[in-house]
Parts: C-alpha cells; structure tokens; sequence
C-alpha cells in the first residue's frame, strides 16, 4: 500500500497517489479554515438507549471533502444526520453538545430548522424524486425559500442540472415526469436538487451503494467538481470510495470517534490499531 | 442400552405397505371431498351475484326509457291507461345533490383525520383512540346516523331536508376517505419525506405539496369508494331527507333520492311504480359498479 | 452567494404554518372522537323518557302498542329478531365464505383468481336495498312457492325441530328469507376478509407442511387455519357487525310483525326495521319515538361490542 504524493504541492492542489492501485484524487493539504466544527457531541436515539455518539469532536475543514467510514452501525450516518437536524422527525432521538457553523450552534433550538436546511443540503441513500417534472423537482426547494421570476428560475434549474452533470440528458424534457429517469440519473436530480438551494455544506449518505458501477463513478467525478463551491461530508461503507474521494477520512466505531486523518495518511498509516483493523479487512 | 436400540429396531421396521396405501386413499378422498365443496360453495356465490344481476336487468331495462330519466313523479296509472306515466328525475337529482354534499362535507374533514393518523399520530393514545372510532363509524349501523341527525338537524329545522340528508351522508363518508387516505400516506416511504424536509421545508409543505401528490391516486379511489357507499344508502336518508315528489334544488327542504324512492315505490304495490323502482335499481347498481370498477383500476396502476 | 451567518430564533412563516397545519389535522381527529360521542349521547337522550317509563321491562316485553291512550312499547321482539337473524346468517354464510376463500387462494387456476376475487368483491358494493329488491320479488316467491311447502311437510313432523319448519305465515317473508339474504350480503366481507389473511400466511409454511406429505386440506387445516385463527373469527365479527345494523336488505323481506319467530317461516322485525318502517310517521318526542330511539341505543350498544371485538381480534395481525 504505497502512496506517491507529488511532493511541494500548493494547498488544494489535486494529489495523485494510488492506494491499492486505486486512483486517490484527494487534497494533498486541509484547509485550515473550518467550515463547520463538532464538539462533544453526543447522540440518543432513545431515552432509555444507549448513546449512539460519544463526544464527537470533528472539524470539516472548507471547500474539501470530509469521508466517514467504519462498520455498520458505528454512527457514521447518525452523525450526518444530526448536522441537519433529521433527526427532529422522530420523537424521542435528541443531541447533545455543538454542531458549529460561523459560530452559531446549528443544533440549538433558537436556530431556524429550515433555514439551517437550506445550508446545509443532503443526498440520501436511494434516489427519492419528487412525483412531479424534472423542472418542477429542482424549482421546489429553490421556491421554499426564494422568489424568482421565470426566466431567474429557469436559469437557476439550468445551473443546478449543469452542475449535476446532467443537464445535456435531459435539457429537452424539463417538463418529463421524474419517476421516468434511470436510477443514476435519479441521483443526479437530487443532487442537483439539493444544489440548486445553494446551500454552504452538502452532505452524502452513501450516494451510491444503490447504483451501478458507472453511475457510481459519474457521481464521484461530480462530487470531485463539486467540493470547489461546496464543503462536503460523505458517508461510505466502501473504503476504495473514501481513498478516490475524500481529503480527510474520519474512523468511526460503536459511536466513538476513533481517528480521523487526511486520506494519504489514514490509507497508509493508520495511528489506531482499530483503524489499521478495519482498513485491513479484519471485521466490518 | 437395550432400549435405545429397541426404540431403533422399532423405529426402523419395515413400511406396512398396504395400510398406508389405504390412508393414502381415504386422505385423498377427504382432500377430494373438501375441494368439491369450495366448487360448489364458490358456485353458489356465483350464483345468486349472477341472479341479482340478472334480476336487475330483467325487470329494470324495460323500464327504462327516456321518460325515467326526464319525469318526475306521477301517481300510479294503475286503472288509468291513459294517465301520464311516472319517472325518477326527482329522485336522480336529490341523489346527486345530497351525494354531493355529502362527499364534498365529509371528505376535507377525512382527509384531515387521515392525514392527522399517518403523520402526527402513529402511535400516540389520541391517535389510536380516533383510529378506533373512524373504524367503528365506518361500519355502524347507517340507520343510527339518520336518528343522530334527526335530533340534530330536522327537529330544530322543523322538518326533513336535503341539507340533513347531506349531512347524514357525509358522516358515512368520512371514516372511508380517513381509512384510505392513512392507509396511502403510511405506504409513502419515509426517505421521500426526509428528502422534502432536507431542502428546508417545513413539515405541512412535505405533507401537502409532495405526500399529497404521492398519494393522490389513492386518495380519489378512497373519494370514489365513499360516493358509491352512500349514493346506495337508504336508511339514513329515510329518517333525515325522506322524500319529495317533485323535483327542487331546494335543500332546505325534503328532497327525494334514489334509494328511498325505490323503497317507497317498491313497497306501493302498484305494478307500473314497481317497475319504475326496478329501473332505479339498476341504475342505482349500474352506477356504483362503474365507479368501483373505475377506483380498482386506478389504484392498480399506481401499485 | 448568500451570508454565512444562520439568523437565529427568526418565527419563518414555516413554523407558523406547521402549527396552524397540526393543530387543523388535530381538531379534525377530535371531532371525530366528538363525533361518535355525539351519535351515544343523543340516542341516549332521545330513548330517555323510554327507558324511564318502561325500565328493564323494555329489554323483555313483546308488546308494542302504538294506540294512543295505551302506549307500551317493549322491545323484545325487535331484539330478538335483530340477534336471531344475524347469528342464521352467519351460520349460513361462514361455511360458503371458507369454502370461496379456500377457493381463491388453493383451488382456482391463476387466471380464474383475478376476476373471481373481483366478482366477490363487487358483491360486496352493491347497496343493500337491491338485495331487498332481489330478496322481495325473487327470493321471497321462490321460498313460498318451492320451499316452505315442501319442508314443512317433510320435516314438519320430525320429533324435536318439526315446530322450526311450521308456520302460519304462507307469504314467504319470514326470518329465514331475512337471514338468507343477510348471509348473501355479509358473503363477500367475510370470504375477502378470509381470503386476505390466507394469502398472508408465509409460503414456508405451507410448503413445510406440503415437504411432509400433506395434502392440500391438510395444509389447509393443519397449517393455515390455525395461523390465521384469531383474524378468521375477527373477519366473521365484523360480518356479523354488519348483519346486525342491515336495514332495507332485512326491512323488505322479514314480514314486520311484532312476534317473535318461532319457526323459520315466521315473519317478525328487526331493531333497524322497526325503526325504518314506524320512525318517519311517529311523533317528534311522543313515547313511541322515544322506544325506537331506545331501540336505536341498544343497536349501537350491540353493534359496537361486536365491532370493538373484531377490531382488537384483527388489526395486529393484519397490519403485522
């Protein structure tokens, strides 16, 4: 497990190293700048459960992409999910400690639930388009919070289309149902639904474990593209995914924080033995 | 040691060939037997649905006519050959008013419980209290809805009205469209309402503006069901709307309907009246078959 | 590219409307439970002076007596009758119910089972004053002509149930014309019912018992039934719920006498027929409006244990 880092590089430069023979397109540097910082955080699914996070303390550092791995269950989706507050849908789950974004506590109640949505986007799991047009898809969230005339509305589904690298399949039926698009072009539309709010943080949970090898690919370039105006947090069971994709690589394991390190580093030398465990194929 | 291979010896003799040969017989008659009489028992269903059926259409379509559809109503021309025959305008009519009313009453009100059970209530004791009542009144007694809105609409009236009869009606359809609109808002997936939510929408914009529309097909085939239910009902109307014999927009008072002017004139004993009671019953069956068949397909195809 | 900063505590219209929205979908679910409050209280109500004039006398007493100047009204017979013939029904409709449903889920080639399943269900659609129709002027003939003369001498003189096939009344509107057509009503509810739960049974267990040799009614009896028990006696409760609440299907078929039948061919009344036929003419708040009111009361009281046992007996499994 070699990796080749081109040596001096300027930050945010793109690094190509291989790790397994594997193409690693992250960050050879982190920002130092942070985008959103997680301290102590601590997560109940129930009052009578136990903790499913532990003292979280994670940074996510700007413009770059943030992977989280470990086993099933360890609480690498849970955490995503208390970063935009899903978790008021169910009562009883609640979270403790501080989600920190230009130092305003996001999971403070006082904190508006809806403008933090607008923030800070999601893409879910399985491809969830909406029962109407393509155009209306993406003029939905875009209508929630802002007020556009046709032609802005018109410019800004284009954008958000052309951002998902999808526009040129589907430029001539905006006014097509939805539901008739392909599993991997489903994605694209909720990515390019989530994109078109213009929110600060996207965050992906487990984009593509419900797609074909080549959407998978197609959606990695596009997160690639992406994280140069978004900040990205990215949940994968896959590690070849965390190495092609994220810059920084967070360890999770029964709800604790085990290591997190720029991907280079947590591919090749892992200072946890649980991570070097895992990485290895040892369990999960 | 001796009685585990006793127990062995036993277990492994030889198959009486012959006596189970026998009981294979006798369990395949048995099997036989049972199957013929779901034949039979499923040919007797068949059978009186093909009798009623055919009774309708015997004795209704020669009743039908242009003048049924156009007249409204005139006393018997039994001994009067050449008297001006009767028809069932009025009753059509009022059927199709106090239907109205009551699908247009009681389905908002369904709708709002249904959608109440599926995204505020699942499991909460209110919830299930109001689950278990809408299961009730779905089948209750419909004669008990006529006295309720007797005492509470006719007498301080001070008579029978189409506006009772509405209001009678919509109370049957409210707990069909509660049950069906549940019943399609908890098939929505909850990954749909996250991702409605994620965009930064506020949780009666998920539900209106997107779970709606899922489950839209469902939700007309539920307001379907509830129009044929009670474009059917007799027994309430009897007590709230009774019956008028000419025909009048005016709800405010009696007003005739289709079901209670087919007992009415069913029970007259009069030849000519009966036949026009038969051609309200199928038109009657007619119309609430059509609707039901068109509610199933609809909701087959979105499933 | 927007500001950064979150406004914090900002009253969006987003929250403002969720609030309005639940609290709308709240009230709606309340005045539901107000609702059936409402039906209890005001058939209580009304059958008051009823219950107060006649006591417990008016659960036993068969006369009814709508003369003026002797009013008594007892509701015996109508009790009776409303319980007699919806228990004929379902011992009618039960064994034809098992043997459609048996039927549609084992028996039946696959291209039979759609339109059959359809057939039953639409059954199930038609309202109930055809059935009267079809129960007055076809069944109703049919009985007198082909089946109470016949029967009546056959099994008239048998020793201990000859009195159930004798009968005074010669017009064919009887209990049994009732029952029978009730059973054809409550047929498709209870066979759907049946049928839906049969069809939930996992396959590994039915294929279990067929891997050992079982014949179909084997699994049918051995594995099936038992599984699906509790929601096979919760379908034929609510069939039975039914029964009990039919108007018009019963009104035109049962011979409206105030006597309680003692043979099959005997006509007599039922709650929700007594109520039909006498309640549009009674007097707004006179005595007589106050027993059918009563009678109303106890329907409801009746229906509604029937209902809730069903609905415990059914929901956890069909939803599980």
């Amino acid at each position: 497990m070699n990796s080749e880092t081109q040596g001096d590089i300027a930050p945010q430069a793109a690094a190509t190293g291989s790790f397994g023979g594997m193409q690693v397109r992250s960050d050879a540097v982190l920002n130092t700048d942070i985008r959103i910082s997680i301290r102590n955080l601590d997560f109940f699914y129930g009052a009578a459960l136990p903790k499913a996070l532990k003292g979280i303390n994670l940074d996510f550092p700007n413009r770059q992409v943030t992977g989280l791995i470990g086993p099933s269950g360890c609480g690498k989706s849970t955490l995503l999910r208390v970063m935009n507050r899903m978790y008021s849908l169910y009562p009883g789950q609640r979270a403790e400690g501080a989600v920190l974004m230009d130092g305003v506590n996001l999971i403070d109640p006082s904190v508006d639930i809806n403008e933090l949505r607008s923030k800070v986007g999601m893409v879910f799991q399985k491809p969830t388009p909406f029962p109407m047009t393509i155009y209306e898809n993406i003029a939905f969230g875009v209508r929630l919070h802002e007020k556009l005339s046709k032609s802005e509305m018109d410019q800004r589904v284009e954008w958000a289309l052309s951002r998902a690298a999808i526009w040129g399949e589907v430029k001539d039926r905006l006014q097509a149902n939805a539901m008739s698009l392909s599993g991997g072009q489903q994605q694209r539309l909720c990515i390019a639904r989530t994109i078109a709010v213009r929110p600060e943080v996207i965050l992906f949970d487990e984009p593509t474990s419900a797609l074909d090898p080549i959407s998978t690919l197609k959606i990695e370039e596009l997160i690639d593209e992406l994280k140069r105006d978004f900040t990205i947090a990215i949940v994968t069971h896959n590690m070849q995914q965390a190495a092609r994709c994220a810059d920084q690589v967070a360890f999770f394991y029964l709800g604790e924080l085990i290591e997190v390190a720029p991907a280079a580093e947590m591919f090749t030398a892992p200072r946890q033995r649980k991570t070097q465990e895992y990485i290895t194929g040892r369990f999960g | 040691m001796s009685a585990t291979t006793d127990l062995h010896a036993i277990a492994m003799r030889p198959r009486d060939e012959s006596a189970r040969r026998a009981r294979g017989r006798r369990r395949h008659l048995v099997d036989q037997a049972v199957r013929l009489f779901c034949l039979i028992a499923t040919a007797i269903g068949v059978f009186f649905l093909a009798s009623i059926l055919v009774t309708l259409i015997w004795r209704g379509a020669p009743a039908i006519d242009l003048t049924v559809f156009i007249t409204d109503f005139r006393p018997t021309t039994y001994g009067e050959p050449d008297a001006e025959k009767g028809g069932l305008l009025h009753a059509i009519l009022g059927s199709f008013v106090q239907a109205g009313m009551g699908v247009a009453v009681g389905t908002p009100i369904g709708i709002l419980v249904g959608t109440y059970l599926s995204e505020y209530a699942r499991q909460t004791a209110l919830g299930n209290a109001v689950r278990f009542v809408s299961d009730v009144l779905l089948s209750a007694p419909s004669i008990l809805v006529g006295l309720f809105i007797y005492q509470l609409v006719v007498l301080p009236m001070g008579g029978f009205s189409g506006i009772a009869g509405g209001l009678a009606l919509s109370i049957i359809v409210i707990p069909v469209v509660v049950r069906t609109t549940e019943d399609m808002l908890t098939l929505i997936p909850n990954t749909l309402r996250e991702a409605v939510v994620a965009l930064g929408a506020p949780k009666w914009k998920m539900i209106t503006l997107v779970a709606y529309r899922a489950a839209l097909s469902g939700m007309v085939t539920g307001i379907l069901l509830a129009f044929a239910r009670i474009a059917g009902e007799t027994a309430p109307l009897l007590l709230t709307s009774f019956g008028n014999n000419v025909v009048t927009w005016d709800m405010s008072k009696a007003m005739a309907s289709l079901p209670v002017t087919i007992y009415q004139q069913a029970n007259s004993g009069f030849p000519d009246l009966i036949q026009i009671a038969w051609a309200g019953a199928l038109m009657i069956t007619t119309g609430v078959l059509l609707v039901n068949i068109i509610a199933r397909t609809l909701l087959r195809k979105r499933i | 590219m927007k500001s950064s900063a979150i406004a914090p505590a900002r009253r969006s219209s987003g929250s403002f409307g969720d609030i309005v929205f639940e609290w709308l979908c709240r009230g709606a679910g309340v005045f539901v439970l107000l609702l059936l409050g409402g039906i209890i209280v005001t058939l209580f109500i009304g059958g008051l002076p009823a219950f107060r004039q006649f006591g417990l006398d008016f659960l036993t007493s068969t006369r009814w007596d709508p003369v003026e100047g002797r009013e008594q009204f007892g509701g015996a017979v109508a009790i009776v009758g409303t319980v007699m013939s919806s228990i004929l029904a379902i011992i009618l409709a039960v064994p034809v119910a098992f043997g459609i449903a048996f039927f549609l889920t084992e028996l039946a080639p696959p291209w039979l089972r759609r339109p059959m399943g359809t057939a039953i269900e639409l059954l199930a659609a038609v309202p109930s004053i055809i059935f009267g129709m079809w129960g007055l002027f076809v069944l109703v003939p049919f009985i007198q002509r082909n089946i109470q003369l016949p029967f009546g001498d056959a099994l008239g003189t048998l020793p201990l149930v000859g009195f159930l096939f004798q009968s005074t009344n010669f017009a064919g509107t009887s209990i049994f014309a009732a029952s029978l057509v009730l059973a054809i009503m409550i047929l498709p509810f209870i066979a759907a019912t049946m049928r839906d739960v049969f069809e939930q049974v996992p396959p590994v267990y039915k294929e279990s018992a067929y891997g050992l040799g079982a014949t179909r009614w084997e699994v049918m009896g051995g594995v099936v039934i038992p599984y699906t028990r509790i929601s096979v006696v919760g379908g034929i409760m609510l069939g039975l719920g039914r029964a009990l609440g039919e108007t018009m299907a019963v009104t035109f078929v049962i011979g409206n006498a105030n006597r309680i039948a003692t043979s099959f061919f005997d006509p007599t009344t039922t709650i929700a027929s007594v109520i039909a036929m006498e309640f549009p003419e009674s007097l707004a708040g006179g005595l007589q409006q106050s027993s059918l009111f009563a009678l109303g009361f106890l329907l409801f009281l009746i229906s509604f244990i029937v209902l809730a046992s069903s609905r415990y007996l059914l929901r956890p499994r069909l939803k599980g």
